[in-house]
């Protein structure tokens, strides 16, 4: 089963190497892991994506608030919550590709005519992997992804 | 006041209360080595190489009930260390290690004796820090003594690059190390508790198993000793835990799991509750999860929460230091104003004396030898009334040792139980010697084991440490060699000694005493030597019978009520 967690930890250096090195040793797997800082720069907000089953993620949750500069942890996965990953990818150039885009509602935010375009996209997981299977394998030059990030729906906030 | 990096050092270990640091100087350590010269508020203790501070402030701290402290450079300096920092971490001993690191501004740059030990020492420590500003480093040294004796206590790293260590700034003591992403649990949740005693008390077949966290938890062996007399209930010893109940008390089992008592494994195998305390289901102690303790509720206390259902699903985890939980426990009992299942327990009692007559750790000795290494063991134990601290190394001696030798107190027992690490014992004499130089200290070790760090006879010497070494010596590497006979037809592949050192004229010549016994005449007058007043350690090199091996045995992989008994 797949499962989001969402972690607060303190903005130190070798933080992502002590998520990461947790899950390499203990044989976990990681899907994605993305970071940055929140409006406290002392804390940084981690979203990772795992899978497990029950008693694998809770030893995940228990191993990952056990390392010392993490603050808290939270699985919104059976939270009512909203995901959301950005793509980047470059597309050679067609009115075909455009058309995809432009139905999709993604950004187009680089155009060279007759040669390439840079379309951004944000939405669920499962949207941009509709975008990407549309706009078809042998029209895309290069992609990045984030990963997703997830926020629990609801006045309360995971802070500090 | 302004001071120096390594003056802030000396400072910051003075106010810890350090009184003994283990270490071995080099070029990235200088400025500290130059400082702790000109210092007298404790004392640094020399070893021989770095693997052996680690290994002497661990033994130190279970002996002490401090944290060990540990000075080594960079590179080579550190990276030996990694395998006392993983087996400290391992065994849940508070241990702090600071590692020199080349200057900050050759970081990266493959320098000489340069390695990231920051980077290798992530999965061997509870945590470790990289000091980069010298006005971070009171503050980071105050936080690796926090971290490494609270909670789950375990090894900590403070890497300190040359550089940190010249430069100077206001010294300033952090009065308190409040940490919002470390705030270990101390107190067990009173519902939990409640309904623990309500399940210990309707028990009809109860077991107590007790760890090391027992240990770590001071205090927490006499109410253990209360609570099973309370509930009248057996406890049985994991090796990290022996000691936490006296060898003679008879609501004792012995040791459980791989080596453990046929009463012991029994126990927990027809069990209704199950209450481990201080302990982590490790597999040598469970055997096959499926089969473990299949009829029994457990209630597993820990200050670790990762500990609780990883192995074994807790029914009632208690999260909590075990002093705390037991102390809760108690009171919980009185309050509640019910007794145990008296009737009950008779029945189960029964059972278990029956269990007990099976004699599991039962040996013949016969009057012409082969002196069997049980039997030394068992000499010692009497020599010392079960009252020495004892230190092994890895293998065959460290199960004939847990087995045979009768605790009768707790914090005496000093062995490598979860990193399982050859070369521990003579090292974690060195440290034991250091918190109880009036105490009998002996080593017991094998041929194999003790070359591992045998260079510590140089320290020892160095400290006139009256440490006794009992080397029983079968010209094997006798575990491995067991397995082999066991479970691989009796090749043994590379498990057996063509080429041993005359161990008696090699501990001479680090300057102890050295002597050999072949026969038991010859081992009582060893033995006796070496109890008597000597003015540093005493070697012994006893010829043991070479194929003995140690039972009762759960084979890898199967159930504990699955033995061998002989």
């Amino acid at each position: 089963m797949r499962h989001t967690i969402t972690i607060l930890v303190e903005n130190e250096f070798g933080v992502l190497t002590r998520i990461a090195g947790l899950f390499s040793a203990r044989g976990y797997n990681i899907e994605s892991l993305s970071v940055a800082p929140t409006m406290d720069e002392t804390v940084s907000r981690v979203s990772l994506v795992t899978r497990g089953d029950e008693k694998v993620i809770e030893q995940i949750k228990k191993q990952l608030n056990k390392l010392i500069p993490v603050i808290k942890t939270e699985d919104i996965s059976f939270m009512v919550h909203l995901e959301r990953e950005m793509l980047m990818v470059k597309v050679k150039d067609s009115d075909e590709s455009l058309a995809l885009a432009d139905e999709a509602r993604a950004k187009i935010v680089d155009h060279e005519q007759g040669s390439y375009f840079i379309a951004e996209l944000t939405g669920k997981t499962e949207k941009i992997d509709q975008f990407l299977k549309d706009i078809g394998e042998k029209n895309i030059i290069e992609i990045t992804r984030t990963g997703p990030v997830g926020m629990r729906r609801g006045i309360e906030g995971f802070v500090v | 006041m302004k001071m120096t990096g390594a003056e802030i050092f000396v400072e910051c270990l003075k106010r810890e209360g350090v009184e003994v640091i283990f270490g071995y100087p080099g070029g990235a350590v200088l400025p500290i080595y130059d400082a702790i010269f000109q210092q007298s508020h404790f004392k640094h203790i020399l070893v021989r190489h770095e693997q052996a501070a680690l290994h002497a402030a661990n033994g130190y701290a279970r002996v002490s009930g401090k944290c060990g402290v540990s000075l080594v450079t960079s590179g080579p300096g550190a990276t030996n260390a990694v395998t006392g920092l993983a087996d400290s971490n391992s065994d849940s001993i508070p241990n702090v290690c600071f590692t020199g690191q080349v200057p900050s501004y050759l970081i990266g740059t493959d320098a000489f004796q340069e390695a990231d030990i920051i980077g290798i020492t992530r999965s061997a420590t509870k945590h470790n820090f990289l000091v980069k500003d010298v006005k971070d480093l009171a503050k980071i040294i105050r936080q690796a003594f926090h971290i490494a004796t609270s909670g789950r206590p375990g090894s900590v790293v403070v890497d300190i690059p040359k550089d940190v260590g010249l430069a100077s700034c206001e010294f300033v003591w952090p009065e308190s190390v409040a940490m919002r992403s470390y705030q270990p649990v101390v107190e067990g949740h009173p519902g939990q508790v409640k309904k623990a005693v309500k399940a210990m008390l309707k028990a009809k077949r109860p077991v107590l198993y007790s760890g090391g966290g027992v240990m770590n938890a001071r205090g927490s062996a006499e109410l253990l000793l209360k609570l099973c007399h309370q509930l009248n209930a057996p406890v049985t010893n994991t090796l990290m835990g022996l000691g936490g109940i006296p060898y003679d008390d008879s609501h004792f089992l012995g040791m459980l799991g791989m080596h453990g008592t046929y009463e012991a494994n029994m126990a927990v195998s027809h069990c209704d509750l199950l209450v481990s305390v201080g302990a982590r289901f490790d597999d040598r102690v469970t055997g096959r999860l499926d089969a473990f303790a299949p009829d029994a509720k457990i209630i597993h206390i820990d200050v670790d929460p990762t500990s609780v259902s990883k192995n074994v699903h807790a029914d009632l985890p208690i999260v909590g230091d075990v002093a705390v939980v037991l102390q809760q426990i108690l009171d919980e009992i009185s309050h509640q104003g019910k007794t145990h299942n008296i009737e009950a327990l008779k029945l189960w009692w029964q059972q278990i004396v029956e269990w007990r007559e099976v004699n599991s750790l039962g040996f013949e000795q016969s009057n012409e030898g082969p002196i069997k290494p049980q039997t030394v063991i068992r000499k010692v134990h009497e020599i010392t009334k079960g009252d020495a601290i004892v230190t092994t190394d890895v293998g065959q001696h460290q199960m004939w040792a847990a087995q045979h030798y009768g605790f009768k107190k707790p914090h005496r027992w000093l062995t490598s139980g979860g990193l399982g690490t050859m070369g521990y014992g003579l090292p974690a004499a060195v440290g034991a010697a250091m918190a109880a130089p009036d105490e009998p200290i002996v080593c017991f070790t094998g041929d194999a084991s003790i070359q591992m760090c045998i260079q510590e006879l140089a320290t020892a010497y160095q400290y006139r440490q009256k440490i006794v070494v009992v080397l029983l010596n079968n010209a094997y590497m006798g575990m491995v060699r067991q397995w082999q006979e066991m479970f691989h037809e009796s090749r043994f592949s590379h498990s057996y000694f063509d080429s041993l050192p005359d161990f008696a004229m090699l501990a001479e010549a680090y300057g102890g005493v050295g002597l050999r016994a072949d026969t038991l005449d010859e081992l009582d007058a060893a033995l006796a030597t070496a109890f008597s007043t000597q003015e540093s350690f005493v070697f012994i090199d006893v010829a043991v019978a070479k194929e003995e091996n140690v039972f009762p045995m759960v084979p890898a992989g199967a159930a504990l009520n699955e033995m061998v008994l002989s």
